[in-house]
């Protein structure tokens, strides 16, 4: 179980827009709650375009345990820097908590080896939520795979499969 | 707890899976995930794992009047159970849809179908009949919680053995196991659902759904079928609207899964009779995996224990020394004492924080000069302190120290410090009262 915490980037779904107010899951036991305000270059004329059932990178502005926590998809100094809605296409899938942290740590062998096998785009949220966004749904399901096993395969293990399939 | 809401990148994504023939893991479109079956300790009692669907079957039975309208057959009770730790989404005590839906499914097709004969279930006719009650338990839902419940409550019904019964005249006799050996019900076929999951109005179709397919799919087509290609319950769910040929299609692949399924059962069932007779060791311990997580698991690495003794020597030798412990108990205000030995207080490190910020605003470029002798002045400091401590204990008098932070107040001695001409004088003055402050203090102490 996800519990929010300050500053923590994870990726969540829109559930429902209320006014001005976006409704969002993260995975923890509250829906946080997202302003429309919060992206970049928004004014009250100019709404971000966001539909229910969108994904969106964000970080949590306010995250205790006695309210619901808000999320803004904009940094300290007004800018994006990567946040927003995620673009469609693409699959998102859930994984340990362990793992994403293990996946962030800097100079990650997992990340690294998997872009040597085909470009790929990804989004790893605190919150367990990995999205990623391959040519071909092919190559999606492929490396969403690698990820998901990648939890219980040693180093050894994994090198072999990717091995085996960069020579397919 | 609510489920969490399916976006719609991922219903997206999964449409255009589908509609390239790929599954999330790598199965055909006609494959089953792997089947497993394991048997506990009693009879009647059974797991069955579709990939990582999981359900539990137990049977028991118990001898209770017939139902009037039928007095010469036995009853047959099946319970689904959705436990919550199949799913966040399934809480206790809650008859969702869902739940009636596989329930009666269920019904249908074990009791309906006649698989089990309910009238060797009488003993005697209008008094006393054997109820078998079959529990099936989600316990994990990864999809198609159908085709695994079928499959775990046959199984079970095959693995039951009941008590055996005599009756002489109006006396019935009831073995325990020990007198008789129990007697396994008499099942005449084995019907087996297989699900069919549609997309798209019917355009692709895919088997054993898991389930994020299972979200996005249209409708469902459920057909429970056994060996001798006889079907035994047909439901459409979902609203979909089928052509004749793709019902057909669909009946012929269950034909062949079943055929499949059926002997998975068989194998499992003599597997299991086997290890029973041979005295060998069966139950849930046995036949259940130990799964471990080995991935983060690392070699033991050597340690080098070569200069160990030498290394040894040369760090105790750069160290410094221990401070003296003191036995002497130091009273801090009338009242409370303190005994034993006590960190050095670092008060200094405060006063230098507020020096920092002090030149901070003054000028940047002369902070760090003035740091570096800040910091060579605190450590002289420190120690001219430590020397005083040390003098005052040999005294043999107890100390009080109060808790005022004048006496704390470091002092600064500092040296030609270049600074900017506006502040020279600050400073001057600065100096001058400490070193007055210094006086005092020094004849507080020696009154002591």
């Amino acid at each position: 179980q996800y519990v929010p915490v300050k500053g923590d980037h994870v990726i969540g779904i829109v559930t429902a827009k209320a006014g001005d107010l976006f409704k969002v899951d993260v995975g923890g036991s509250e829906q946080a709650s997202l302003s429309y305000l919060a992206f970049e270059g928004a004014t009250k004329r100019n709404r971000p375009n966001v539909q229910v059932g969108d994904l969106i990178y964000g970080q949590f502005l306010v995250a205790n345990k006695d309210m619901e926590p808000e999320m803004v998809c904009i940094d300290s100094s007004g800018r994006a820097s990567g946040m927003g809605v995620i673009g469609q296409d693409g699959f998102l899938f859930k994984v340990s908590l362990g793992l994403i942290r293990k996946l962030l740590a800097p100079k990650c062998e997992i990340i690294q080896e998997l872009s040597q096998l085909y470009p790929f785009e990804l989004v790893l949220g605190m919150n367990g939520r990995i999205w990623v966004k391959a040519k071909t749904v092919q190559q999606t399901l492929i490396i969403v795979n690698i990820l998901e096993a990648c939890e219980y395969m040693t180093a050894e293990q994994r090198k072999q499969a990717l091995a085996k399939l960069s020579g397919n | 707890m609510k489920e969490t809401p399916l976006s719609n990148c991922e219903r997206r994504f999964l449409l255009r899976a589908v509609q390239e023939r790929k599954r999330l893991d790598g199965r055909q479109c006609y494959d089953y995930r792997n089947v497993r079956i394991s048997f506990g300790a009693d009879y009647g009692c059974c797991i069955v794992e579709l990939g990582k669907t999981r359900v539990l079957g137990q049977v028991s039975c118990e001898l209770v009047p017939p139902k009037p309208n039928r007095a010469a057959e036995g009853i047959l009770f099946f319970n689904l159970e959705l436990s919550p730790m199949a799913a966040p989404a399934f809480e206790p005590g809650r008859q969702s849809e869902l739940l009636v839906k596989l329930n009666r499914l269920i019904e249908r097709c074990l009791r309906n179908s006649k698989c089990i004969d309910t009238e060797s279930l009488c003993v005697v006719a209008g008094e006393k009949v054997w109820q078998i009650r079959v529990d099936l338990h989600l316990l994990n839902h990864d999809g198609n919680i159908i085709d695994a419940a079928s499959i775990a409550g046959i199984v079970a019904l095959c693995h039951f053995r009941r008590p055996d019964v005599s009756v002489q005249g109006e006396e019935i006799t009831v073995y325990t196991p020990e007198e008789r050996d129990p007697v396994p019900l008499s099942i005449h076929h084995m019907p087996i659902c297989v699900s069919f999951a549609f997309f798209e109005q019917g355009t692709y179709l895919l088997v054993d759904p898991s389930e994020r397919e299972e979200r996005v799919m249209d409708g469902l087509l459920v057909i429970a079928m056994n060996k001798h290609r006889e079907i035994c319950t047909i439901q459409s769910s979902g609203g979909i609207m089928l052509l004749k040929d793709q019902v057909l299609r669909c009946s012929k692949i269950t034909a062949v899964k079943v055929a499949e399924i059926t002997e998975l059962i068989q194998k499992a069932l003599e597997n299991d009779q086997k290890v029973r007779k041979e005295g060998g060791k069966f139950g849930f311990a046995e036949s259940i995996p130990n799964q471990k997580i080995t991935a983060f698991k690392m070699e033991r690495a050597a340690v080098d224990t070569k200069d160990v003794e030498e290394q040894a020597e040369e760090i105790i030798t750069k160290a410094d020394p221990p401070s003296e412990v003191f036995t002497k108990p130091i009273l801090h205000t009338p009242g409370t004492a303190q005994i034993g030995e006590g960190i050095e207080n670092a008060w200094g490190d405060l006063e230098e924080s507020e020096r920092e910020e002090a030149a901070e605003e003054e000028g940047e470029t002369d902070a760090t000069a003035f740091e570096c002798q800040q910091m060579e002045m605190e450590d002289t400091i420190t120690s001219c302190r430590s020397l005083y401590n040390f003098f005052f204990f040999f005294k043999d008098e107890p100390i009080v120290l109060s808790d005022s932070e004048e006496e704390e107040v470091v002092i600064l001695e500092p040296q030609d410090v270049p600074r900017k001409t506006r502040t020279q004088a600050n400073l001057k003055q600065e100096n001058t009262s400490k070193k007055t402050l210094n006086k005092k203090r020094k004849k507080k102490r020696a009154a002591h």
